[in-house]
C-alpha cells in the first residue's frame, strides 16, 4: 500500500529533496506498521509549566493509537527555509588596519573583493557589501558592513554615531515595511544587523575610551561579540590578564555583550564554556604556509608560524564555531525578537501610540492613528490658512510700496515738465525780442539808406556824376553787395547811434 | 560549489480571485542593495549548513500549531474523519437524536489537543461546524463560518499591531478547511458551489468526497471529473492553488494532487483483524473497507497531503496570502469607517458584513488598493 503511495507521489522525478524526505518517512511508516501499533505518549514530565498552560487554556493532551506522521514537520520547515534561503548580516567595527576584512575572509574561507582603506577619511562611513554563498543545499546571503575610518579622526566624538544611525536605519526600513498596508515580508531582504564583531586592539592594557563608549551605545541595539584582533601580538600570559581585564571593564560599565544561549541541552555545555573564553583572541590570514606536510592558513614570522586554525595559537576556531555553526539562528532570533522589538516599541511610543488609552481601555493602533491623522490634517489646514493670510498681506504691502513709488515718479515727471515749459517760454521770449530787434534794425537800415541817397539828389549838376555814381553804386551794390550792406550797416549804425543828428 | 542568481519569490504571484501581492521592498538609501549580489566561491568547508540543524532544534523546542476546520452536512462523517486522521478520539461523533431540535444557527465548536510524536509537539485545533446546511433555508449559512475565520485573522492582527508584542503570537488562524461533499454521484450542489466560492478567497479549502464507500470506483472517477469541471467553471481555486507553485518540482507534485482532488475518503475509528493485521476499517456484510488501503479509498492521500508533506505549506499560504489579504482589507476599511467607541475591540468586532469582505467588495477594494498604494 505504502509503496503504491510512494510511487504515486514520487512520480518520475527522483532528485528533489522533498521526495527524498517523503520516501524516508514512508519507509519509517512501513517499519512501524509491521509491529503492533505502539502508543506514542505525550507530555513528558519536564514540561510542567506547559501542563499548567494547557490546563489554563483547556487543552487536553491526547494519546494517539498509531503513527500519524507529523514528525516530518521540522523537515518540512527546513525545506521551506532552504527554498527561501538564509540571510545573515555582520557588522565589523574596528579601527582601520586592525584586520576586519582579513578576519571575515578567513571566517568564510573566501576572498571577498576588498580594497584597503586610507586613514584620511574625515568622517566614519559604513560600507555594506552583499555576497551569496552556497554550501551543499544552503544558500546564504551574507552582508558584511564595514566601518571605514573608525578611530582615524583626530576628534573622535562623532565616531560611533554613524554606526548607531545605520543600525537604526535598518530597523526603520523593516518597520516601515511591516507597517505598510500592502507588504511583502516574505520577499523582504532583511538588512538588519544580526551580529556586531567589535575589534579590540591588542594593547594588553585595557579598553580604549572610544571602544567603551561605542560598545555602550551599541549594546542595546545589536548583539555584540568583542574580539581581540591581531592576537599574535600578545603572549599567552598577557592574553589571559588582558581578557580578564576587558571582561571586568565591560561588566563594571554595564555593557551587555552577547551571551551564547544555554537553555537548550544540546548546546548548553559548549556554549557555557565558550562564554568563559570571551572575548575571543583571533588571528586572520588567507595565506597558506606549509607546516609539517599540510598547507594551513597561517602567518609566517621569522620566529615561527602562527596557525590560524590551531586552538593553541588563537581562538579563531572557537569564533567560527560559535558564530556560524552553533548560534547563527539564535543571533537572528535575538535580533528580531529583542532588539527589533525594542526599537519598534520605542519608535511607536515616540510617535505617540500606546496600547492603553486614558481610561485604561485598550487602545488600538488604528484609533490612535486616526486621531493623529485627524490632528495632522487639522494642523495642516491651519498652516495652510496661515500661509494664505501671510501671502495676501505681503501682496498688499508690496502693492502699496509700488504705488508710492509710482506717485513719486509721477510728481517728478510733472516737476520736470514744468521746468522744461518755463525754460521754453523763456527761450521763446528771447527769440521774440531778438526778432524784433532784427526787424527794427532792418527798418533803420532802410531809412538810413534813403537818407544817404537824398543829399546827392539836391545838386543837379552833379546829376551825371550822380547817375554815374548811382551806376557805380548800383554796380557796387550789385558787385559788392556785402560791402554796401556793411557800409550801410555802418552808416545805419552810425545813424542809429547818432539818432539825435538832425536829418535834412 | 555554485551559486544561485537570486532568491526565490514565495507566493508572490496571483491570478483570479486572489489579491495580487506587492513584490518590491521599500527603497531605503542606506540599505545594502539587494539585487546585485556577486556570487562567491568558498575555498573550503565553513559549516554554514549547520544552520539547518539549529533551525530544527529551535522548531522542536517551540512546537508546532495547526488549525483545521471541517465543514459539511451532518452525517457525512466529519468527526470520524478527524479521529481517523489523528488516530485518536478527538470528537465523539454526534448523533442528533430525534428529540433534540435542530439548532437554528450554526455554532462552531473548537477543540484543541496537544499531540506528540518523536519529540515533535503539535498543538492541533479542530473546529467543527455542526448544523451546516441542515436547515430548510440555508441562505447565508456560510456567514458564521466566514465570520469565525475572519475573527481569527482579526485576533492575530490585533496581537500583531500591539506596541508590546508577545514573543510568539498564538496562531489560531484556520490553516485548512476540509469540505465534505456528499456522495450524490452527480455534481456539486448550489450550496456547495456558493460556499466554496466564498471560502476559497479566505482560506485553503480541500474538498473531499465523504462516505466514498457508497460509490464504486468508476462512479468515483466520474464524480471526481464532474466536480473538477464544476470547480473550473466557477473559478474556484482549491488547495493546492495553481498560482502558488514555485518551481517545476512543486508544479509536478501539485498537479498530481490536483488531478486527484477531491479525494474520495472513508473514515473509520474501529480496528478489525484483516489477514492477521489490525487495521482501521469499516466492517460490512460484504467485506471490510480498509481505510489505509489505497485500493479501497484515498484516505492515505489526504493524510499525506495534510500532515506529511504540505502542512508547512498550508500554514505559509495562510500567513503570507490569506492573512495579508485580510489585513489589507481591514486596514483600508479603517479609513472609511467612522470612529465609534470600541470598533476595534475584539469582543465587539461585528462578524457580519464588515469583517467578511463580500466577493464584489474584495474586487473593489483591490482596485482601490492599487490606486491608494501605501497611504499609511
Amino acid at each position: 500500500m505504502t509503496s503504491e503511495v510512494a510511487r504515486h507521489l514520487r512520480g518520475e522525478h527522483q532528485d528533489s529533496g522533498k521526495f527524498h524526505i517523503l520516501l524516508k518517512e514512508l519507509q519509517l511508516v512501513m517499519l512501524f506498521q509491521t509491529h503492533m501499533p505502539t502508543k506514542t505518549t505525550c507530555l513528558s514530565s519536564q514540561i510542567s509549566d506547559d501542563e499548567q498552560n494547557q490546563k489554563k487554556e483547556n487543552i487536553r493532551s491526547l494519546t494517539m493509537s498509531g503513527h500519524v506522521g507529523f514528525e516530518s514537520l521540522p523537515d518540512q520547515l527546513v525545506n521551506r527555509s532552504i527554498q527561501q534561503g538564509f540571510c545573515f548580516n555582520i557588522l565589523c567595527v574596528g579601527e582601520t588596519g586592525i584586520g576586519k576584512s582579513t578576519l571575515i575572509d578567513t571566517l568564510f574561507n573566501t576572498n571577498f573583493e576588498d580594497h584597503g582603506s586610507s586613514h584620511f577619511y574625515p568622517h566614519v562611513r559604513l560600507e555594506a557589501q552583499t555576497y551569496e554563498l552556497h554550501e551543499s543545499n544552503v544558500r546564504l546571503k551574507l552582508t558584511i558592513v564595514n566601518t571605514v575610518g573608525f578611530g582615524d579622526q583626530i576628534n573622535k566624538e562623532e565616531s560611533y554615531q554613524p554606526i548607531v544611525d545605520y543600525i537604526d536605519a535598518q530597523f526603520e526600513a523593516y518597520l516601515q515595511e511591516e507597517l505598510k498596508i500592502k507588504r511583502a515580508l516574505s520577499n523582504y531582504h532583511d538588512s538588519r544587523i544580526h551580529v556586531c564583531l567589535y575589534f579590540i586592539s591588542p594593547t594588553g592594557h585595557s579598553l580604549k575610551t572610544l571602544d567603551l563608549l561605542a560598545m555602550k551605545s551599541l549594546d542595546s541595539k545589536v548583539n555584540i561579540i568583542p574580539v581581540i584582533a591581531k592576537a599574535d601580538a600578545i603572549s599567552k600570559a598577557e592574553l589571559q590578564k588582558f581578557k580578564i581585564k576587558l571582561m571586568s571593564e565591560l561588566v563594571s560599565n554595564g555593557v551587555q555583550i552577547y551571551q551564547f544561549p544555554t537553555d537548550d541541552e544540546t548546546i548548553a555545555k559548549i556554549n557555557a564554556s565558550m562564554n568563559g573564553h570571551l572575548p575571543f583572541a583571533v588571528v586572520g590570514s588567507m595565506d597558506e604556509v606549509k607546516v609539517g606536510n599540510k598547507m594551513v592558513k597561517a602567518r609566517q614570522y621569522p620566529w615561527g608560524v602562527v596557525q590560524v586554525e590551531n586552538e593553541n595559537h588563537c581562538d579563531f576556531v572557537k569564533l567560527r564555531e560559535m558564530l556560524i555553526c552553533t548560534n547563527m539562528e539564535d543571533l537572528r532570533e535575538q535580533t528580531h525578537t529583542r532588539h527589533y522589538e525594542l526599537y519598534r516599541r520605542c519608535k511607536l511610543e515616540e510617535m505617540g501610540f500606546t496600547d492603553v488609552g486614558p481610561e485604561n481601555k485598550p487602545l488600538s493602533l488604528q484609533e490612535t492613528y486616526e486621531a493623529k491623522r485627524h490632528e495632522f490634517y487639522g494642523e495642516r489646514q491651519r498652516k495652510e490658512e496661515e500661509m494664505k493670510q501671510m501671502f495676501v498681506q505681503r501682496v498688499k504691502e508690496k502693492e502699496a510700496i509700488l504705488k508710492e513709488a509710482e506717485r513719486e515718479l509721477q510728481a517728478k515727471f510733472e516737476h520736470l515738465k514744468r521746468v522744461h515749459q518755463e525754460e521754453r517760454m523763456k527761450l521763446e521770449e528771447k527769440r521774440r525780442l531778438l526778432e524784433e530787434e532784427i526787424i527794427a534794425f532792418s527798418k533803420k537800415k532802410a531809412t538810413s539808406e534813403i537818407y544817404q541817397n537824398q543829399p546827392y539828389m539836391a545838386s543837379g549838376s552833379n546829376l551825371k556824376k550822380e547817375k554815374d555814381r548811382k551806376k557805380i553804386s548800383n554796380a557796387q551794390v550789385l558787385d559788392g553787395g556785402s560791402r554796401r550792406t556793411r557800409e550801410s550797416m555802418r552808416a545805419g549804425s552810425l545813424s542809429y547811434r547818432a539818432q539825435s543828428l538832425p536829418q535834412r | 560549489m555554485f551559486c544561485f542568481p537570486a532568491m526565490g519569490h514565495r507566493h508572490c504571484c496571483a491570478l483570479g480571485p486572489m489579491d495580487p501581492m506587492r513584490r518590491s521592498p521599500s527603497p531605503c538609501p542606506s540599505r545594502p542593495s539587494s539585487p546585485r549580489t556577486p556570487p562567491c566561491e568558498m575555498l573550503g568547508y565553513v559549516g554554514i549548513e549547520a544552520v539547518l540543524d539549529q533551525l530544527k532544534i529551535k522548531a522542536m523546542k517551540m512546537g508546532f500549531e495547526f488549525n483545521i476546520m471541517v465543514v459539511g452536512q451532518s452525517g457525512l462523517g466529519k468527526s470520524t474523519m478527524v479521529n481517523t486522521l489523528f488516530k485518536s478520539k478527538m470528537w465523539k461523533s454526534t448523533v442528533q437524536g430525534l428529540g433534540t431540535p435542530t439548532p437554528q444557527t450554526l455554532k462552531l465548536q473548537s477543540v484543541t489537543h496537544v499531540i506528540e510524536e518523536k519529540g515533535v509537539k503539535l498543538k492541533l485545533t479542530v473546529t467543527d461546524t455542526p448544523g451546516f446546511g441542515d436547515q430548510i433555508n440555508n441562505d447565508k449559512c456560510w456567514d458564521p463560518i466566514l465570520g469565525y475565520i475572519s475573527e481569527q485573522y482579526e485576533r492575530y492582527l490585533q496581537e500583531e499591531i500591539l506596541i508590546t508584542r508577545q514573543r510568539h503570537i498564538p496562531d489560531t488562524r484556520v490553516h485548512c478547511c476540509i469540505y465534505f461533499v456528499p456522495p450524490t454521484g452527480h455534481c456539486l450542489r448550489p450550496l456547495d458551489i456558493e460556499f466554496l466560492q466564498r471560502l476559497c478567497r479566505t482560506v485553503n479549502v480541500v474538498p473531499v468526497i465523504a462516505r466514498a464507500d457508497s460509490l464504486t470506483i468508476e462512479e468515483r472517477e466520474t464524480f471526481r471529473r464532474r466536480i473538477q469541471h464544476n470547480l473550473r467553471t466557477h473559478c474556484i481555486e482549491v488547495y493546492p492553488q495553481k498560482c502558488f507553485d514555485e518551481d517545476i518540482n512543486d508544479r509536478i507534485l501539485n498537479s498530481k494532487i490536483r488531478d486527484r482532488i477531491p479525494f474520495a475518503v472513508v473514515g473509520a475509528d474501529r480496528e478489525h483483524l484483516v489477514n492477521g493485521r489490525c487495521v482501521l476499517g469499516r466492517k460490512t456484510k460484504w467485506g471490510i473497507i480498509e481505510v489505509e488501503n489505497l485500493a479501497h479509498c484515498e484516505f492515505p492521500l489526504l493524510r499525506d497531503l495534510l500532515i506529511r508533506s504540505h502542512l508547512q505549506d498550508l500554514k505559509d499560504i495562510t500567513h503570507n496570502v490569506h492573512y495579508e489579504n485580510y489585513r489589507v482589507c481591514r486596514l483600508n476599511e479603517s479609513h472609511l469607517l467612522p470612529r465609534g467607541p470600541g470598533w476595534v475591540n475584539l469582543a465587539q468586532t461585528p462578524a457580519g458584513p464588515l469583517a467578511t469582505p463580500q466577493p464584489s467588495k474584495v474586487h473593489q477594494q483591490a482596485q482601490e488598493d492599487s490606486e491608494d498604494g501605501d497611504e499609511y
